[in-house]
């Protein structure tokens, strides 16, 4: 059913379609409204039967939805930014132990200094966690994304990060199908553990292993991720069979096939970047992109085959590894590994920062010319870094660094009276 | 709390028509200016930069002309509709709009028709209807479907009113 419906809505609906058993709910901005329409749907009856746990932290949030799911209950949560930080060990322990969990993380910037805008720091710092991670373009795709997140999580036992960039997606009003329950119920079955903590049967989960097995576990590990690059394709086949669109699967590509110079990115910014695209195309330019859905498991030879025709990559990324470049780009290195092709990384889009049409047209101009350096800030204000290098080289008693900034945008910034 | 911008877009999807409402990306404390913003169209949007050259500019505190540039890239073709019992040129903006074509800048009283109304200060469903007398880019009834999407029961009820008294308003100057 077609809604005029925030993103945040949609999801909510769009998890209850699911028949999740277990939500454990912990408010940090920009998820918050998630667990809250979540919760309005349990307390409503509408969500049934389903119990909704309010917890004292997001270390709680997740540590609840391992102790259900492995009980064999459907168990979900949603977190951000620091939220997801605080939760980091439960995490590890959620994939270690097998447990498959559905996460949204409604992608935001991580402090100091304290930021609660977009960008993909959070999600990035546990892409090594051993969780499936699938990222967004649209709330249309939020919502199709968190269906086959269910079905892929419980086919693998793996847990399932779907991340959607805070408030660009999870605040906005867009139109969104909202599947209805026999489709839902057609696509995803009940969910069927293949662990369970019975009282009436009792095991242990969560054996210490030392040295002499650890290996193999972590191997094991990695081995389960490789199946999920073979599964998450047929999911997102199926989908589109039983809804009757395209959504998910490892990447996708936009008017790349003859490209020359090929753009690679994840979540809700290749929007614009399409629309950009599209303009440069009719001005003669030979350009598209990639749209990396999944980031773990790594689309490696996806994305290798998607880049050999093309003479350059960019790889445009809203997180920074700091002392290094692009997060991103070092994955797509690796799938490009041996190719004669410059490879651009590009940091955008941090701590909320709009990325314009105007900005990615340059961007893209100057790839295209090869006149980018190896890493690049999009739109970064040269002067106010300078002017707090200026600062630290002139005096030992410097300050803070986001204070001083602040304090000289306050003095740049014209008021104008009309 | 429902901002004109979402409320927008659900009129404007109510036409059959492509909308996409998006909150402000400023400074989140109280009483820092907000800004949100609505794109309209007859295709997908895809596009996910803020509004930078809009079409109809809505502002509800007028007060912010002496803070912010809040004209800026307002196309030269484009409307603007204020939240004000005075007049327009009693707003010391004239140079400010002097591009814009004749009646494209109109004011409207949207508070005090939704104390009148609402009995609060809730002006958004006031500068919708009034909206749509100025700009045509939503037809009034769509924004009185949007209205009872959202409010149900009463509350809506009084919302309709104070949008229609809105719309009255401007097409009576």
């Amino acid at each position: 059913m077609l809604k005029q419906v925030e993103g945040s809505q949609a999801v909510a609906e769009a998890i209850a379609l699911c028949r999740p058993e277990v939500i454990c709910a912990y408010p940090i901005t920009p998820q918050t409204h998630i667990v809250e329409d979540l919760g309005g749907m349990v307390k409503g009856g509408d969500l049934a039967p389903c119990e909704f746990i309010n917890v004292e932290s997001e270390f709680a949030a997740l540590s609840v939805a391992i102790g259900a799911s492995a009980a064999g209950t459907r168990s979900y949560t949603a977190t951000a930014s620091q939220g997801l930080l605080f939760m980091a060990e439960a995490v590890y322990n959620a994939s270690g132990l097998g447990l498959p969990i559905v996460m949204t993380v409604g992608n935001r910037a991580i402090g100091a200094p304290i930021n609660i805008w977009n960008d993909q720091t959070d999600s990035m710092s546990m892409r090594d966690a051993g969780w499936i991670q699938l990222y967004a373009e649209s709330n249309q795709e939020a919502v199709d994304l968190h269906i086959q997140a269910f079905r892929i999580a419980e086919v693998l036992s793996l847990p399932v990060m779907v991340c959607m960039d805070g408030f660009i997606l999870t605040h906005a009003y867009e139109r969104v199908d909202i599947p209805d329950q026999g489709q839902v119920d057609e696509f995803l079955p009940a969910f069927e553990p293949r662990q369970v903590l019975d009282p009436n049967k009792p095991i242990s989960i969560g054996a210490m292993v030392g040295p002499d097995a650890f290996t193999e576990v972590r191997y094991l590990a990695h081995h389960k991720q490789m199946q999920a690059l073979e599964l998450i394709p047929k999911v997102a086949d199926e989908f589109n069979s039983v809804f009757g669109r395209a959504a998910g699967g490892l990447l996708a590509g936009y008017r790349n096939e003859d490209a020359e110079t090929v753009v690679v990115t994840l979540g809700s910014v290749i929007g614009t970047m399409e629309e950009v695209i599209d303009e440069m195309r009719e001005a003669g330019s030979k350009i598209g992109a990639v749209s990396i859905r999944s980031f773990r498991p790594f689309p490696l030879e996806a994305l290798r085959h998607a880049l050999e025709p093309s003479k350059r990559i960019v790889v445009f990324e809203k997180c920074l590894a700091v002392g290094l470049g692009g997060v991103v780009a070092s994955n797509v290195r690796m799938a490009s590994h041996g190719m004669a092709k410059p490879v651009y990384s590009v940091i955008g889009g941090l701590g909320g920062r709009a990325i314009t049409q105007a900005s990615l047209r340059q961007l893209f101009q100057a790839a295209e010319q090869d006149t980018l350096e190896g890493l690049h800030f999009l739109d970064l204000n040269q002067d106010v870094v300078n002017r707090q290098i200026e600062r630290e080289e002139g005096s030992r008693r410097s300050g803070s660094v986001a204070e001083n900034i602040l304090r000289d945008i306050g003095l740049v910034a014209t008021a104008k009276v009309g | 709390m429902v901002s004109a911008a979402e409320m927008l877009s659900v009129a404007a999807f109510e036409e059959g028509r492509f909308a996409q409402a998006m909150p402000s990306f400023g400074s989140e404390r109280m009483g820092a200016p907000v800004v949100s913003f609505c794109r309209i169209d007859d295709r997908e949007i895809r596009l996910r930069e803020p509004v930078l050259e809009p079409d109809a500019l809505i502002v509800q505190d007028p007060t912010l002309f002496q803070a912010i540039d809040v004209f800026g890239g307002l196309s030269s073709s484009g409307y603007v509709l204020i939240n004000t019992g005075r007049r327009a040129d009693q707003l010391g903006i004239s140079q400010a709009v002097a591009h814009l074509p004749a009646g494209h800048v109109r004011t409207v009283p949207a508070t005090e028709l939704a104390m009148k109304y609402v009995q609060r200060p809730v002006p958004n469903a006031a500068l919708l209807g009034a909206l749509a007398a100025v700009s045509g880019v939503i037809e009034l009834e769509s924004v009185v479907k949007a209205i009872e999407d959202k409010f149900p029961g009463p509350i809506g009820e009084a919302n309709i009113q104070a949008a229609h008294a809105a719309f009255d308003s401007v097409r009576a100057h």
